[in-house]
């Protein structure tokens, strides 16, 4: 199966070239993609985190999410 | 305020591409506007923008995202690879409504400069359901070279789809 292809355009003499990655730019594109979904279970798992410290804070308040909001508000 | 705005090179992609390059971008130009109208073949939102094809540490960024009526913001404090790249979220992806492209505008002020480059990214993710969403950006490719190149890629190494349009303009401020 061929690999995906990349546009270059040239801007000053209108020449469009349509190139086969190579194996590594393929295997970059793979690394890629493990570094993003790493990132984004990171995001995740800090979201949760927090959503899980304030929950705490306000069961020791004795607070509702709604009832906190609107002290903040 | 500039009084030219001048179409370089623009397309439309007939066939997927993994990245979308503009290369020998003219330097007669004061500042540069990039105009996207994409998606991605993964579920994965976020595009990179790199220049010059340089990919070492000298790029920072920070971003403000609402998807619905949630917010997130982060910026290069993600570390590597993020500093080596501009991070842009807010892309259609497989997973929003079929045949939604997200629209995208950065401007690129006095690009061929001997100082930084900032850059400004606006996008908004274009959906039929709740969780439309809409990014700022703010941009800086810390080199004093002038760009003269502009590459568009995935985060999550998926493809641009067909139908995707890149279109780059030149503004002159004279």
């Amino acid at each position: 199966m061929a690999n995906p292809t990349r546009i270059e355009v040239n801007c000053t003499t209108g020449e469009v070239l349509e190139i086969e990655l190579t194996d590594a730019e393929v295997a970059q594109m793979e690394a890629d993609a493990a570094a993003a979904e790493t990132q984004r279970k990171a995001d995740e798992k800090a979201a949760a985190d927090k959503a899980a410290a304030r929950a705490a804070i306000l069961d020791r308040l004795g607070l509702t999410a709604d009832e906190a909001a609107i002290l903040l508000g | 305020m500039p009084s030219t705005y001048t179409l370089i090179k623009g397309e439309t992609l007939a066939s997927s591409a993994a990245s979308y390059t503009f290369s020998a971008i003219p330097s007669t130009f004061t500042d540069l506007v990039l105009r996207v109208s994409g998606r991605f073949d993964i579920s994965n939102n976020g595009g990179r923008l790199r220049f010059n094809g340089d990919s070492s540490a000298l790029y920072s960024w920070n971003r403000v995202t609402a998807i619905s009526i949630a917010e997130a913001s982060n910026n290069t404090t993600y570390g590597s690879p993020y500093d080596t790249f501009v991070y842009f979220p807010g892309v259609n992806s497989s997973t929003t409504t079929a045949d939604t492209f997200s629209n995208n505008e950065m401007y690129l002020p006095n690009y061929t400069a001997s100082a930084h480059k900032p850059v400004m990214l606006n996008n908004v993710m274009e959906q039929n359901t709740t969780s439309a969403g809409i990014t700022m950006l703010a941009g800086l490719y810390r080199s004093t070279t002038a760009i003269s190149s502009i590459a568009l890629t995935s985060d999550g190494g998926g493809n641009w789809v067909s139908g995707s349009s890149f279109y780059l303009y030149g503004v002159k401020n004279s």
